[in-house]
């Protein structure tokens, strides 16, 4: 398989990561190898077989829907690069 | 003193012949003496030598376990309050955590000393520590190589003897494959012994914590203080708390040791096979057996990996915006320019490839093909394991195919870098326990590590295994020149 470099743009902008061309073209030659690797999967026959998500195959533990953290606003703002009031600021999206 | 085993250690700072000041101070004197080595990001030599001033304390009133008093070293995967956690990126190069990881809490209310935090590959995504925003590490054996990683700073700062003991995480071989290139002993426990809460989360359904040191007795003493429930982790398993040294005494004689024929085949370098024999040949002395097993789908791991976590790792980094924490671009249009602009210059090329990796798999239209696929091929992978382990005690294998690698050799291609985990990958993706302890050195004199892994939750039997080996043989005591 071979990304076009169409899709390589196009997962760029879905992951929201800026690239120029030239690192669209670096980038798809190194992914190309990666999925030639991958590929390999595609030579099995999975039919039956139940998709593993987790080693032990256990269900999310559940917990009371009860408060369990206490209020660290201050903590947690002081390592944000941009607050005010309480807030988090970013850049103007509603005109 | 330093050099001594975490029991002698132990037994040093109860009998007050040592105090934890001094150990400390030898510690940061060793840092300081291999700073060339890189091994650490941060070094917290006052919050150090207060922790130990409290440890002395605490001794002087006769309370607490082994580790009060003894320094250790966090990879910096592990949030600190008050410390910088990087994760070896430039997008945490400023980040202080305002709360701990439940690891570095259990170690800190058992008494151990932190004295820094380690060098890593980015978000943990390496085998080789060369992805670190910070400069790669170099190993103590020969500093023109890599140490492995993505732990290697932890794994570096035993083996030169700077720290007895050091965390290191393990998502694909970060633990095992370090320890094996730097000669020193290191666990990976079961999936969900160890708490994820406060572990910068690479791909969550494979990342665990685990133990270095020098030798598998003091990484019994140290898992048992790291390892337990926690209810902030949903994957934390909810067991009794374990004394992984309890079973270290245990004879071999009886245990079956298998050997998965895939693993001794092509592509294990000559030398590196000649150390393994050795090893299992002394195995067999302490009255082990031997048989050959089969994992059959084991060359499917680094594939069905290498979809599994770039799709978790893409989700998990999404995280970093540069809205809450983290960096954030000096200059951008609007918020989808300061997005795109604050994650190109926060991730460095292989965390961004692992991201674009994910977000295609995951990506409308390939899910099927490739994540639910790669899914299936872990339960087959998983399978194998349970069939092996009904035929043995323990595997054996190798850790890595060769020796450490020369710095740069193979940093420009990342399949080369990925295939070198081919013998790790597959017990992370099974949630296994793993080990790999020092069994000889290759060619150059560069440490080779053997592999042991056991099923679900015989994290004991296998630091029972590599203690016993110890006892037996002296690899684990050889030192790196000039340290």
């Amino acid at each position: 398989m071979s990304l076009t470099p169409e899709a390589v743009h196009h997962i760029a902008r879905l992951a929201r990561i800026a690239m120029n061309a030239d690192e669209e073209k670096a980038t798809r030659d190194k992914l190309d190898g990666i999925f030639a690797l991958i590929e390999a999967m595609q030579a099995v026959d999975t039919t039956g077989v139940e998709p593993m998500s987790h080693p032990q195959d256990i269900a999310q533990r559940l917990r009371p829907d009860e408060v369990t953290e206490s209020d660290r606003r201050d903590a947690f703002q002081n390592i944000a690069p941009q607050t005010a009031g309480g807030l988090y600021l970013v850049p103007r999206v509603i005109e | 003193m330093i050099d001594s085993s975490l029991t002698e250690l132990a037994a040093a700072l109860a009998g007050r012949r040592v105090s934890s000041v001094e150990l400390t101070q030898e510690a940061l004197a060793r840092i300081a003496a291999h700073q060339d080595l890189n091994a650490f990001i941060t070094v917290d030599e006052a919050g150090a030598l207060e922790a130990a001033r409290a440890a002395d304390d605490r001794r002087a009133q006769g309370t607490g376990g082994p580790l009060v008093g003894i320094p250790l070293a966090h990879k910096d995967v592990f949030c600190t309050e008050g410390l910088a956690t990087t994760c070896g990126s430039r997008m945490l190069a400023n980040f202080v955590s305002p709360y701990d990881a439940h690891v570095v809490s259990r170690l800190r209310a058992a008494g151990a000393v932190c004295v820094g935090k380690t060098n890593m590959d980015e978000f943990a995504m390496g085998s080789s520590n060369e992805n670190s925003y910070f400069g790669p590490v170099k190993n103590p054996w020969d500093r023109e190589r890599i140490p492995g990683g993505s732990s290697g700073g932890s794994a570096v700062a035993v083996a030169a003897g700077m720290v007895p003991i050091a965390t290191g995480t393990d998502t694909g071989g970060s633990i095992r494959q370090p320890a094996s290139l730097c000669g020193v002993t290191g666990i990976k426990p079961t999936y969900g012994v160890v708490s994820r809460y406060g572990m910068v989360a690479y791909a969550s359904s494979l990342d665990q914590g685990g133990a270095f040191a020098r030798s598998a007795q003091d990484c019994a003493l140290l898992l048992s203080a790291m390892a337990g429930f926690d209810s902030r982790d949903s994957t934390s398993l909810d067991r009794p708390p374990e004394d992984y040294t309890r079973g270290l005494d245990q004879p071999l004689a009886g245990l079956r040791i298998g050997l998965p024929k895939e693993f001794f085949a092509d592509g294990l370098a000559a030398d590196v096979r000649a150390a393994l024999d050795g090893a299992l040949a002394e195995y067999r002395r302490l009255g082990a057996t031997l048989v050959e097993v089969s994992l059959p789908n084991a060359r499917l791991a680094i594939p069905a990996y290498y979809v599994i976590a770039p799709a978790e790792a893409s989700s998990n980094l999404s995280r970093f915006d540069g809205v809450r924490y983290g960096h954030r671009a000096a200059e951008y249009s609007d918020l989808q320019d300061m997005y795109s602009r604050s994650r190109a210059e926060g991730f460095g090329a292989e965390v961004k490839r692992r991201i674009l990796i994910g977000t295609y798999v995951l990506s409308h239209g390939y899910y099927d093909a490739y994540y639910i696929q790669a899914q299936k091929l872990r339960r087959l992978i998983a399978q194998d394991f349970a069939a092996a382990l009904n035929e043995c005690d323990v595997i054996a294998g190798p850790v890595s195919p060769t020796t450490a690698w020369r710095i740069g050799e193979k940093s420009d291609d990342p399949v080369q870098m990925y295939l070198s985990d081919i013998y790790t990958i597959a017990v992370n993706l099974a949630g296994l326990p793993g080990l790999s302890l020092p069994a000889g050195v290759g060619a150059e004199g560069l440490p080779v590590g053997l592999q042991l892994i056991g099923n679900y939750f015989a994290e004991a039997r296998l630091l029972n295994a590599a203690h016993q080996f110890q006892l037996a043989t002296d690899w684990h005591q050889r030192r790196p020149p000039a340290t």
